[in-house]
This record gives structure tokens, C-alpha cells and sequence, in this order.
């Protein structure tokens, strides 16, 4: 089958697709945007974790053909090729939240959905917020460090995340 | 933070650098890590690419009738199917003993062994041809208890007595003990006034890296094969892959992809040979990317084990003696069992001074799933089994656990049982005086509950009703570097030029990073060394000579080591030709800020002016000093390298009722010899600590007579960031003189010594003897296992 949708802003197109198909495998093996990444492939690392019409979702769990027509905006497409880095990004960068960096692009979708929603997190609501994504590498406290330091950056700068 | 220093052994002629040694500059790899743009090994595409894929046992013994591959090879979209009849060159390939075959034949030896492989232009049509590959197997009985594994005339043998290169022992792999003083006897026993003993066990822990085992095999014009994979050692892995291809070493090159963590689990190899073999055949390049569930039984675990200890001490808490037996399930396959029983011999008796001991460990072969390496490698097991002696000891005399580990706790100087004086400082009992000092965190706050607070957290299980809290010490010793004479030599190439006017730097290894941060800590010895601003480090591949394996806490200290003794010939050899060019007199010269410095003189020429054109261009090995292989019968050697160190507590609340376990505060103090860069080093303290953290209360993988139950994220659980509590870290900096900048290796001391404080810390909320782990909900409530 074919599937068309908008990614990251740019309308795409995918021939071929076999229906069984997950959105994750289209992107990256089709549409040239690894960014998201498939650790499981089952919805339980978030690892693939893409906005789908605005809300985060596991992109390995979303089969190919259901985001006909919707708009996707993954990893690739968070910051502005202009301005470099998103503010979630940076902090990412700078608080050592990056090891392996294999969760890091799920993370940084999941904690710029958060950042949008609640620009003042408490710990325990980026612990909520982040609980659907797996980190072997970091023990999470740097990732929480990022958090902070991502939350502090935006009000300071009175720019909150799009 | 309040880092002591002793940096005694630091040359003066390196300078300082804020982005050099001792800072915390960011990851190079950082930004496109974050954009999604840093490209894995899972990520890799190729024009014309074909999607491996292999097919594997159900059984985990069993003896291979047939193998029919005619329904697979007609299938449309299938470019090769290949057996074991296939394989052009060695059956076999290991790491130690070659005894595992690249495809099987003859018997299957454990569940998930690879059978077949074929190449298909899709994945789902790989799948296909896998299930219309027809296997008839004669099922055989599976050995999966050490009581079956240790009478093999009763129940039968892994692999026949002289089958392969394997111990001629039947089902023991390989097995080291370690006496000292007088060993333990009798007489030995009647010296001491109390004696604790105990029978532990561990679980099988998987590494549960990330990313998934993936690569892409590229066939090249002159025969041979470029192969981008995600590794710990490049080389090792060309080593064993070259001769099953039938091919000289040199026509095998690798590069390595972005690693997506590693921990041990890609010590072993996984999709290389596979993905080589039918881009060999086909004439294709073949990506293979395993799922979730095939690296499961893709890779090695760790040991699981049973452990015996019985402990003897005088009324006032000294050790007398230690009597101990590690027995490790090492699986179908040798992997780097002896290895790992090397050291839970060797450091199986914990950072104290025990006048006398006997100590036995050995590991099996065993129908299981193959275990290897991860994080800790063999020194995890036996420190939960030493570290709740210590605690039963501490009970059994009335007396501080803390301070009967001071009192016991090695320091330099001090005789290891295996006979190695410790010659570097050995902090042990400052570190547990320290991380004692802590401030507790704060009770819970029941007037102002955020559930999320609370073991079950978001599943509402309490409202504080039926939570306790409990506080657990431990302290581990851990090995740095290959270990019984092994020379793990790692080579580094530096090479200084002009670009754009600016001299610049390129550090080529052939160090897999894997995500510790080792591309940060190369780019910091050579701005140190150096003084230049840019550096550039390349792609890590075997055209330049080995690094040995990102494992083992030791590429800091042995590819650091390289890159700082190649730099430092680079930087002679600079500051030479200005000697020839301007007769310069001067002994007090350096680099720094791009230019040549005299101490008395001031700057004297840029860099860039006095290289100009030219390059200067050099590779050097570093070798760690020799160790020696333990004696087979006493244990008796000097066998490491250095030692290192970390000690844990840990705060717990547990629900009583429900078995439920949240760690509250999981503090840790090491010492580093030397931070080269701060920031990795609690990065690598907290990430350690928390797989600690998940053998104590969740990880284990689940076999039954041979046969994983859990091979998925959904039921192999590992630490969220909800059950992963802060973790301050203090580190010490005593310089260890034998080692570059005086560093010790960091990354896995950690992962020893929070297990048994996790657990140490539940026990004292429940009162429980918890002998194993992982401590399940079960365990708690009394209402099973
Ligand atoms: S890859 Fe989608 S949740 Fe893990
Ligand atoms: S940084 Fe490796 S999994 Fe998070």
C-alpha cells in the first residue's frame, strides 16, 4: 500500500508498505528518519516515541496505515534547523543526560510533551511523566537534571516550548 | 562534592586545559545524539541492501535429525539460506574455547541457538522463509542443575569429553581455587569465637542494552568483507569472525556503528558472523537487527549462582577465616567463563583482610542460556554473598555492620588472599565512614503525602499504612583491566596538522565507545597534552591496531593511557624540531593555548607556525604492568591489574503487606584515583548503581528445564526513573601511581555494592533473611517462592 502523511512538516510519501508495517519502521527504514529508535519494538521502552498529531505516541505501535493524512513530528523535526538546538535538547546535552544516547530522542519528545504541558514540573511529575521510557545507561538522575535545567532555561527566557 | 587530591604522579609538563583532563567538557557525540541525527548500527542502510535473519531452537537440548531448506529457498524475496553445511571456513568460534558453532549441527545445546540464516529483501519476508525452514529434532534431556551438570557419568555431558578444546572435566568449564594462611581446617575453625554462615543465590541478569544487536555486512571488491557493528572490541570480534569466513584477517574490516549501550553483551558475538556469511553468499550487503525478544537469547547473561560462605570471627570482630564455594551456571556455550571465575575466586572474599581462606569457584556447562560478561563481571555475584555475612556477622556479634567492615577493611598495603599486595591506595574504610556521614533523607511525610512517594506509587496500593523503612550498607572490590597475565595492549595513533590555520589534532583507535563517554576523555589528554583547541577523533576501526575491549572499567586507563603516551611522542617530537629550528636551550617547555611555552621564557612560537605544512603523525601501545596467572591449585598470584573500589547505602520504604519495594535514596562513595572528567564519572556511578539496583529487586530472566519465560521488556523488567530514586555521589581522587593521571577505572565498582545495600536495607524493614536475589514482592509476603 501507499501511506502519505506530513513529516516534521514535509509532506512524505511511502510505496510499497506491507500492512504490518509499524510507523517506526516506515520512518526509519523508508523515509530516511532514524531518529526514533526501536529498543523494543513492543511499547515498552519508548524509545520510538514520536508527536502524532500532537501527542506523544510509540511509533512502533502505531501501524503504518493509521497516520494517512495526520501529521508526524519526530525527533529530527523538534528543533528548528535555524536556531540549532530545542531548548529540551540543550539541557540534555549540558546536564550529561546523554550516554549511549539510544533513549535520548524518546526522552526528549516525552519530556518537551511534558515541558508544553507543565512548564513548572515537580520531581515526581517528570518521574510520571517519564515513566514510559527506559534509560540503561544513565540511573536517571541526569535526565532529571536535564529536566530541571530544560524547565529553568524556558521560564527564563519566558519562551515555553512549542 | 569535596574530592580529596594526592596527585602526586602528575608530570608537570602537561597543563592545564579547561577542557582537558579534570573537566567536564560535553560529549562530542552529544548534539547528534540529541537531534536523532548520531547514527547506530540499527540505523545503517544501504543501497541494495537484504535483511538477515536467523533461525533458532525451540529446544534447549536436542539432537538435529534434518535440516529442509527447499520451502524457504522457493519463497520470492529470498536471496540465501544457509546452514552449518554453508559455513565456508571454521565451524567454531569463541572467545576463550572455541566451542560454539556459527550455525549449528550435530545437537542444539540451548534454547534459542541459531539453526539457520537466510537474507530476504524485507524483513517480514525473512520471517517467512524462517518458518518454512523444516528442523527435525530428536529432543534430548536437558542438564540445567548443578547436581546434573556436576555428575555427568549419571546424567550425560554438555559437550563430550574432548569434543571441542573445552576442559577434558565433563560439564566444569573451568574452576580456580584460592587458599591462603592456613587455609580453613579444624584447627583454624576452633580460633574463632562466632561463625555465620549461608547459602545465596543470584539470578540471571540480562544487560538489556538498548540497542538492539545490529550491523551491516558490506561485501568488498577484493573478496573480503567491511562490516559496521556495534561492539566492545572490534578486533577480538575480526579475530573469531575471519576464520569462519574462510578469510585472511586483513580482508575482514570492521568499523564500529554507534553502540546503543553494551555492559558486557557485546563482549560475545552476536549478528556478525550471520550477517557476514550471507553478505559473502549473496554478494549483497545485509543488515540484521535483532528484536527485542531474539536478543534475548542473542547475547550472554550474567552467571546466575549459588554461593556458600561460612565466616569466623573473634569475639571483638576481626575475620579469622573464610570458607567459600561459587558455583556459576555458565550455560551451553564457554563464552568468558573462565574469566568470570577468576575473579569471584580472586575478589570473592570482599575488600577484607581474612587471615586465612578457602575459597572454591568454578562454572558449568549447562543446557541454560549461555553467560558471559556484564558489567562486574564475576566480582557481583559473591559481593551480595560477602556482603550479607558481613551483615549477619555484625548481628551475631552486636555489633555496627559499618564498623566491622572498617575494622576488617583492606587498605594499601594490605594481602589479598590470592597473595597481591594492594599497592595503591585502598580507601575502604573512608569510603563507608563517608557515605555513612550522609545525611538521611527525611522521613515520609504522612500529613503531606504524594502518593508517588510511596512503594507502588502510581497504582495507588497505600496511603502510608503498612510502609516501613529500612537502611543498608555495602562495599565491593572490583578488578581493572584483563586480569592472569593477559596483555590487554591498547594502541592509539595521534596526528597533528594545520587546518585553516590552527593546528589540529586526530585521535584514531580502534576504543568502541558504547556510551561511557571514552571519545570525551580522549579529546581531553590531547588538549592536556597538546594545548591545542580542536580535536577530531576518528571513526574507531581495525586499520589501526587493537584497543582491547570497552570492558572491564579499563579503556580510560588503557586507551587513555595510549592516546597520552601518543601524544606526549607527538609533542616531543614537535618541540624537537623547534629545538633544531630555533636552537632553543630551554627544559621547561610546553603546549598550551596553541603555542610552544617556556616556563622562564614565556611563549616562545604557535604551533601552527612552527609545524606549518608538516604533520607529525604517531601510533603507540600502551601495556598495563604484567600480571601473573593464579596458581591452579592455591590461587597465589598477582593477577590484576588494580583494584577499585565503591561503597552504598541505601534507604528503602517497604510496603509489608503488598512486598512492594521503593528505594528512597541510593547514596554512593568512590574513589576515582583521578576524575578525568567529573561528570562521566557519577554518570557511570549512578548508571552502574542502578542495574545494581535492579538485580537487588526486579532483574532476572526466568528459565525453566532450559527455557526463557521472559524474554521482553513487558516481563524482564528493568529500573524505571520511577523506581530509581536520587543518588548523591561523593568521589575521592587518590592518585593510584602506577596508573595514567593516576586514575582507576570506574564503571563498575558501583554495580557491585548496590545490590547487597538495597537489600541489606530491606532485610532491616522486614526483618527477612532474603538469600537470593532478585527480592520479589513474593518474598516479601511469605506467599511464595
Ligand atoms: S521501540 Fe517503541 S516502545 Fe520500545
Ligand atoms: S543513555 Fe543509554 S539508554 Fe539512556
Amino acid at each position: 500500500m501507499r501511506v502519505t502523511f506530513t513529516a516534521n512538516g514535509r509532506r512524505v510519501e511511502a510505496d510499497d508498505v506491507w500492512e504490518g508495517e509499524s510507523l517506526l519502521f516506515v520512518l526509519r527504514e523508508r523515509l530516511g528518519l532514524p531518529g526514533s529508535k526501536n529498543a523494543c519494538e513492543q511499547g515498552e521502552c519508548g524509545s520510538c516515541t514520536v508527536y502524532l498529531d500532537g501527542e506523544p505516541v510509540c511509533s512502533c505501535l502505531v501501524a503504518a496505515g493509521q497516520v494517512q493524512g495526520r501529521e508526524v513530528r519526530t525527533v529530527e523535526g523538534l528543533a528548528d534547523p535555524e536556531t540549532g538546538l530545542d531548548v529540551v535538547q540543550q539541557a540534555f546535552v549540558d546536564a550529561g543526560a546523554v550516554q549511549c544516547g539510544f533513549c535520548t530522542p524518546g526522552l526528549v519528545v516525552q519530556s518537551h510533551d511534558l515541558l508544553r504541558r507543565n512548564p513548572r514540573p515537580s520531581d515526581n511529575d517528570i518521574r510520571e511523566a517519564l515513566s514510559g521510557n527506559l534509560c540503561r545507561c544513565t540511573g536517571y538522575e541526569m535526565i532529571m537534571d536535564a529536566v530541571r535545567l530544560a524547565a529553568a532555561r524556558a521560564g527564563a527566557s519566558g519562551e515555553v516550548s512549542r | 562534592m569535596s574530592p580529596i587530591r594526592t596527585e602526586k604522579n602528575l608530570q608537570s609538563i602537561t597543563t592545564a586545559h579547561p577542557d582537558g583532563v579534570g573537566g567536564s567538557p560535553l560529549r562530542p557525540d552529544g548534539i547528534l545524539k540529541v537531534r536523532g541525527e548520531f547514527a547506530y548500527s540499527s540505523d545503517l542502510w544501504h543501497e541494495d541492501m537484504l535483511w538477515g535473519m536467523a533461525l533458532r531452537s525451540p529446544h534447549a537440548h536436542a539432537r538435529i535429525l534434518s535440516i529442509d531448506t527447499t520451502g524457504a529457498l522457493t519463497l520470492p524475496g529470498v536471496h540465501a539460506v544457509m546452514t552449518h553445511e554453508d559455513v565456508p571456513g571454521a565451524k567454531f568460534y569463541g572467545l576463550e574455547i572455541h566451542d560454539q558453532p556459527a550455525l549449528a549441527f550435530g545437537k542444539v545445546r540451548f534454547q534459542g541457538e541459531p539453526v539457520a540464516i537466510v537474507a530476504a529483501d524485507h524483513p517480514e519476508t525473512a520471517r517467512r522463509a524462517l518458518d518454512r525452514i523444516k528442523v527435525e529434532y530428536e529432543v534430548l534431556p536437558t542438564l540445567t542443575t548443578e547436581e546434573q551438570c556436576l555428575h555427568p557419568e549419571t546424567y550425560g555431558y554438555v559437550h563430550e569429553p574432548h569434543e571441542y578444546k573445552a576442559d577434558a572435566s565433563g560439564n566444569v568449564v573451568h574452576e580456580q581455587k584460592v587458599v591462603s594462611g592456613l587455609g580453613v581446617t579444624d584447627e583454624v575453625r576452633a580460633t574463632a569465637d562466632v561463625v555465620v554462615t549461608g547459602d545465596y543465590e543470584v539470578g540471571m541478569q540480562d544487560q538489556a542494552f538498548l540497542g538492539p544487536e545490529s550491523g551491516l555486512a558490506v561485501p568488498a571488491e577484493d573478496g573480503g568483507i567491511d562490516l559496521f557493528v556495534a561492539t566492545q572490541w572490534l578486533h577480538v570480534d575480526r579475530e573469531q569472525i575471519a576464520p569462519v569466513l574462510g578469510l585472511p584477517e586483513y580482508k575482514v574490516r570492521l568499523t564500529l556503528a554507534g553502540v546503543g549501550g553494551a555492559f558486557g553483551g557485546r563482549e560475545d558475538l552476536s549478528m556478525q558472523i550471520h550477517a557476514c556469511l550471507l553478505a559473502q553468499r549473496t554478494g549483497r550487503p545485509v543488515k540484521i537487527v535483532y528484536s527485542r525478544e531474539e536478543s534475548f537469547f542473542g547475547h550472554v547473561h550474567r552467571h546466575p549462582a549459588r554461593l556458600s560462605y561460612e565466616h569466623g570471627a573473634t569475639r571483638d570482630g576481626r575475620l579469622v577465616y573464610c570458607e567459600a564455594r561459587i558455583v556459576l551456571d555458565g550455560g551451553a556455550y564457554a563464552s568468558s567463563s573462565p574469566a568470570v571465575v577468576g575473579n569471584a575466586a580472586s575478589l570473592g572474599i570482599g575488600p577484607y583482610e581474612v587471615p586465612n581462606v578457602n575459597m572454591l569457584a568454578l562454572a558449568l556447562y549447562s543446557n541454560n542460556p549461555s553467560c558471559g560478561a556484564m558489567r562486574g563481571f564475576g566480582a557481583v555475584q559473591a559481593c551480595f554473598a560477602y556482603e550479607t555475612q558481613m551483615d549477619k556477622l555484625a548481628a551475631a556479634l552486636d555489633m555496627d555492620p559499618v564498623e566491622l567492615r572498617r575494622l576488617n577493611a583492606v587498605s594499601q598495603g594490605s594481602v589479598m588472599p590470592t597473595g597481591q599486595e594492594i599497592d595503591a591506595p585502598a580507601p575502604v574504610a573512608e569510603l563507608l565512614r563517608r557515605v555513612k556521614a550522609r545525611p538521611l533523607p527525611p522521613a515520609l511525610d504522612l500529613t503531606d503525602l504524594d502518593l508517588r512517594d510511596l512503594p507502588g506509587a502510581l497504582s495507588n496500593t497505600s496511603h502510608g499504612e503498612g510502609i516501613v523503612r529500612g537502611v543498608g550498607y555495602a562495599v565491593g572490590i572490583k578488578n581493572v583491566g584483563f586480569s592472569e597475565g593477559f596483555d590487554d595492549y591498547s594502541t592509539a595513533r595521534v596526528r597533528l596538522e594545520v587546518i585553516g590555520g590552527e593546528p589540529v589534532a586526530m585521535v584514531h583507535t580502534a576504543m568502541a565507545e558504547v556510551g561511557q563517554g571514552g571519545v570525551t576523555v580522549q579529546g581531553q589528554i590531547v588538549r592536556t597534552e597538546l594545548g591545542v583547541e580542536r580535536v577530531t577523533i576518528h571513526p574507531a576501526d581495525t586499520e589501526v591496531g587493537s584497543a582491547g575491549s570497552t570492558s572491564a572499567s579499563r579503556q580510560t586507563y588503557m586507551t587513555g593511557g595510549a592516546v597520552k603516551l601518543a601524544a606526549e611522542a607527538v609533542r616531543n617530537e614537535l618541540l624537537a624540531l623547534g629545538r633544531r629550528r630555533y636552537g632553543w636551550t630551554w627544559n621547561d617547555l610546553s603546549l598550551v593555548g596553541g603555542k610552544v611555552v617556556s616556563a622562564s621564557a614565556g611563549p616562545l612560537v604557535p604551533i601552527a607556525d612552527l609545524l606549518g605544512d608538516s604533520a607529525i603523525d604517531v601510533t603507540r601501545e600502551h601495556h598495563h604492568r604484567p600480571t601473573v596467572a593464579f596458581d591452579k591449585e592455591t590461587g597465589q598470584g598477582s593477577g590484576h591489574v588494580q583494584y577499585c573500589f565503591c561503597a552504598h547505602r541505601a534507604v528503602v520504604d517497604v510496603d509489608v503487606e503488598l512486598g512492594l519495594v521503593k528505594v528512597v535514596e541510593l547514596a554512593a562513595v568512590q574513589d576515582v584515583g583521578r576524575a578525568i572528567n567529573p561528570l562521566s564519572v557519577v554518570g557511570q556511578i549512578q548508571g552502574g548503581a542502578t542495574q545494581g539496583l535492579g538485580l537487588a529487586v526486579m532483574e532476572e530472566i526466568v528459565v525453566k528445564d532450559g527455557k526463557v519465560l521472559n524474554p521482553s521488556f513487558t516481563d524482564y523488567l528493568i529500573p524505571t526513573i520511577l523506581d530509581t530514586p536520587p543518588q548523591p555521589v561523593e568521589v575521592l581522587e587518590l592518585a593510584d601511581e602506577h596508573a595514567p593521571y593516576g586514575l582507576r577505572g570506574v564503571g563498575e565498582a558501583p554495580t557491585l555494592s548496590s545490590t547487597p545495600a538495597v537489600v541489606a536495607a530491606i532485610r532491616q524493614a522486614t526483618g527477612l533473611a532474603l538469600n537470593r536475589v532478585p527480592v520479589r514482592p513474593e518474598h516479601l509476603t511469605g506467599t511464595g517462592g
